[in-house]
């Protein structure tokens, strides 16, 4: 049943009484969408339309929150999660979010996912103080708190991992020669200005070939043909998943073998490294943060078999190959940590404090090692990373945590 | 001289109610009914073509996009205030539909509906492409449009009456257009083309015109989206986008005023209860609606009150 405007009417009075009491009773504070019994968190995800891949995301952090409100909630609060389709439409995410906000009332908004999506309601939320936390995109944008102090962002952005890919080299391949093709967006761009910072002085000098291509070009093979005859030995790929796929391909079909660095947009082995031929994608390195439960040295890993153990209990439809499950579940630890961090203080704005004062905190998902720290000046909670190389099978794990922090 | 009074009657009684609305609605869901206006615009330009004129276009989403766009940059690089951009955006898709309405000669039925579907296609690539002045993937960020003449209304209440203005006078302009001479030969050429040119119809000057006019409502609804949601990206005009449009005056009612705000309450909310009533399989829901409503209703829901109206009357007469 929808609720009309009676019942939204008399609601109002009950959590006006609500209000009353607890003042009377001083058991806590709270902000729209909060009370003793209950914490509402709104999202917004794909579930339909060209990205509908993410939309799984959605369903591992409905699930995670089902598991967390069987053991008891948050303090004793369970979770309302309320997501809604916005089909990857950034006017259809204005309409959802302002529907979460005014209508459902929710306390804050928890891991909208998408660029373009995030962008058109950036400003709104900031406008109404709303949190927006740990939204589900790479762009760098979204640490911004002195601007948009309501808006934080989650994953290892587009910089940080070009950064990481800098740092190794400057640390194994100090003669590098260096050709890099991107897209040319601002993602491919994000990237690039990573990659070249982490440099630093060196950019100039080690960088001697640069290529782009367009999201709507058929191919990058002429571009690859000419990162070839630039003579470099590192190859820096930025670019998704169909024309990683090409690049891999091309580069060995021409007989290129540069030490090959591809982003981790393109680091699924499903759909980029198996049509590039698992041959010719030997020895390709990429970065990561999480774990991925396929990978073998994680058999017996605890909480690995705990995550297992929690997609048969709460997810049993989802896929337990698909990254993403993984991504939704330790996102959706992140927000818990921060929400029992409140207490019984759960105003809008307390919930930014604890979103920003996150220390050292470490997620059974997250790669050992890594761990989260923001504050009130750094709105990046991961960023740190580890290499991968492919051994043509899997992704293989090589070296130290790399950490790489955009200021 | 009474067969016009019921009829206006009913207008105005719509009229006040639609004024009353914003007062009695929450902000989100003032909100809402804009964006169903919005879309009612859009949709009656599309009408005009398919609906009266019967030239089938699956691209108007690509105008819907110019529209949008025109007003984002103008206001973006030149800080032009939103309200001189919506007639700007409204001439300048005039001219490009007169553009592509001149090749469009040459298609007819599902051969057009594919070429104009080419556009849908094109234009969302094509606003990735010059990103200097669309901002690529990212979109454009509007400013917040201000309250003008310190009309004590909410942001969300102004912008409602700015689209039901626009919504009005763009359909009492169509409604003109459509009675006189001009609207009975687009008709007559949707009707029976040959007869209509051994009658003296200019087919191609009136089929151009109809589709430049079609481009000019659907251009300014565009514009009028734009600053309503204040914010563009590509995404946001896909080619569902366009195929939306094309459901909404199927289902409100082809060759008819009031199908085009049926139709656009239509996509503005069925698409949302869809996902109340499942959460699995919305867009499953959604496709029932759809078959129930053109099993139901085959004329549209315009369609489908004009039979009941006439009937009743018909009983009130027997009677």
């Amino acid at each position: 049943m929808r609720p009309n405007r009676r019942t939204l009417g008399m609601i109002a009075v009950l959590a006006g009484y609500g209000l009353a009491i607890g003042m009377a009773y001083g058991a806590g504070k709270y902000g729209p969408g909060a009370s003793d019994t209950e914490i509402k968190i709104g999202h917004t995800n794909p579930y339909s339309g060209p990205a509908s891949s993410y939309g799984t995301i959605g369903r591992a952090i409905e699930g995670y929150f089902k598991k967390i409100n069987a053991e008891g909630g948050i303090n004793g609060r369970k979770i309302t999660f309320i997501t809604y389709d916005d089909g990857y439409s950034p006017p259809k995410t204005v309409e959802q979010v302002r529907r979460l906000v005014e209508q459902d009332q929710v306390l804050l908004l928890f891991n909208t996912l998408g660029t373009p999506t995030n962008t058109a309601i950036w400003k709104y939320v900031n406008d109404r103080h709303v949190p927006h936390l740990l939204v589900a995109t790479g762009a760098t944008k979204w640490g911004d708190p002195q601007g948009h102090p309501w808006t934080m962002g989650w994953q290892p952005n587009y910089q940080s991992e070009g950064q990481v890919y800098a740092k190794y080299i400057l640390q194994h391949l100090p003669q590098a020669k260096i050709a890099i093709l991107y897209q040319n967006d601002d993602y491919g761009k994000d990237y690039l200005k990573g990659f070249k910072d982490g440099l630093g002085g060196q950019a100039k000098t080690r960088i001697i070939a640069e290529q782009s291509y367009e999201v709507t070009d058929p191919t990058v093979e002429s571009q690859i043909i000419n990162l070839k005859n630039s003579g470099a030995d590192v190859f820096f790929n930025i670019t998704i998943p169909k024309f990683a796929a090409q690049a891999i391909r091309k580069a060995a079909d021409i007989g290129w073998q540069p030490t090959h660095l591809l982003n981790s947009v393109s680091a699924s082995v499903e759909a980029v490294l198996k049509p590039a031929g698992f041959a010719a994608s030997k020895g390709v390195i990429t970065a990561f943060s999480l774990k991925d439960p396929d990978d073998p040295q994680w058999q017996n890993d605890p909480a690995v078999k705990e995550w297992r153990a929690w997609m048969a209990q709460y997810y049993a439809e989802g896929n337990v190959h698909d990254l993403f499950n993984v991504y939704g579940y330790s996102a959706a630890q992140t927000l818990v940590h921060v929400l029992k961090k409140c207490d019984d203080d759960l105003t809008r704005e307390n919930v930014m404090r604890q979103a920003a004062n996150i220390q050292d905190l470490e997620l059974s998902m997250l790669l050992p090692g890594i761990k989260i720290n923001t504050s009130p000046t750094d709105f990046y909670p991961i960023e740190q990373m580890q290499l991968a190389r492919f051994d043509g099978e899997k992704w293989v794990l090589f070296g130290e945590i790399i950490e790489a922090a955009v200021r | 001289m009474t067969h016009w009074l019921w009829p206006a009657f009913g207008v105005l009684v719509v009229l006040a109610v639609a004024c009353l609305l914003p007062f009695m609605l929450s902000s989100y869901r003032v909100f809402q009914v804009t964006l169903a206006y919005v879309y009612a615009i859009a949709l009656f330009g599309l009408n005009l073509l398919t609906g009266y004129n019967g030239q089938i276009s699956l691209g108007h989403g690509a105008f819907y996009a110019l529209g949008a766009y025109t007003t984002a940059i103008m206001m973006d690089q030149w800080g032009i205030a939103y309200g001189w951009t919506i007639p700007v955006a409204g001439l300048g898709c005039l001219g490009l539909g007169v553009l592509f309405g001149i090749p469009a000669l040459r298609l007819e039925g599902l051969y057009l509906a594919l070429a104009t579907f080419s556009l849908a296609l094109a234009v969302p690539q094509l606003l990735k492409h010059f990103e200097t002045w669309t901002g690529g993937v990212q979109g454009i960020v509007l400013a917040e449009p201000q309250v003008p003449f310190g009309l004590s209304l909410t942001k969300d209440q102004w912008l409602y009456f700015l689209t039901l203005g626009i919504l009005v006078v763009s359909f009492v302009a169509g409604w003109n257009l459509l009675r006189g001479r001009i609207g009975r030969a687009i008709i007559a050429i949707r009707d029976h083309p040959i007869a209509a040119e051994t009658m003296g119809i200019h087919l191609a000057f009136y089929k151009t015109l109809t589709f430049g006019v079609s481009a000019l409502y659907t251009g300014i609804a565009g514009a009028l989206s734009a600053i309503v949601v204040q914010f563009v990206a590509p995404d946001s005009f896909n080619v569902f986008l366009s195929i939306s449009l094309l459901v909404g005056i199927v289902v409100g009612g082809l060759a008819s005023i009031s199908g085009a705000i049926f139709g656009a309450l239509f996509i503005q909310f069925v698409p949302t209860y869809a996902q109340d009533i499942s959460k699995a399989a919305p867009w499953a829901i959604y496709g029932m609606f759809l078959i129930g409503f053109m099993y139901i209703m085959p004329t549209g829901i315009a369609g489908f009150l004009w039979t009941v109206w006439r009937r009743l009357r018909r009983e009130r007469r027997k009677l």
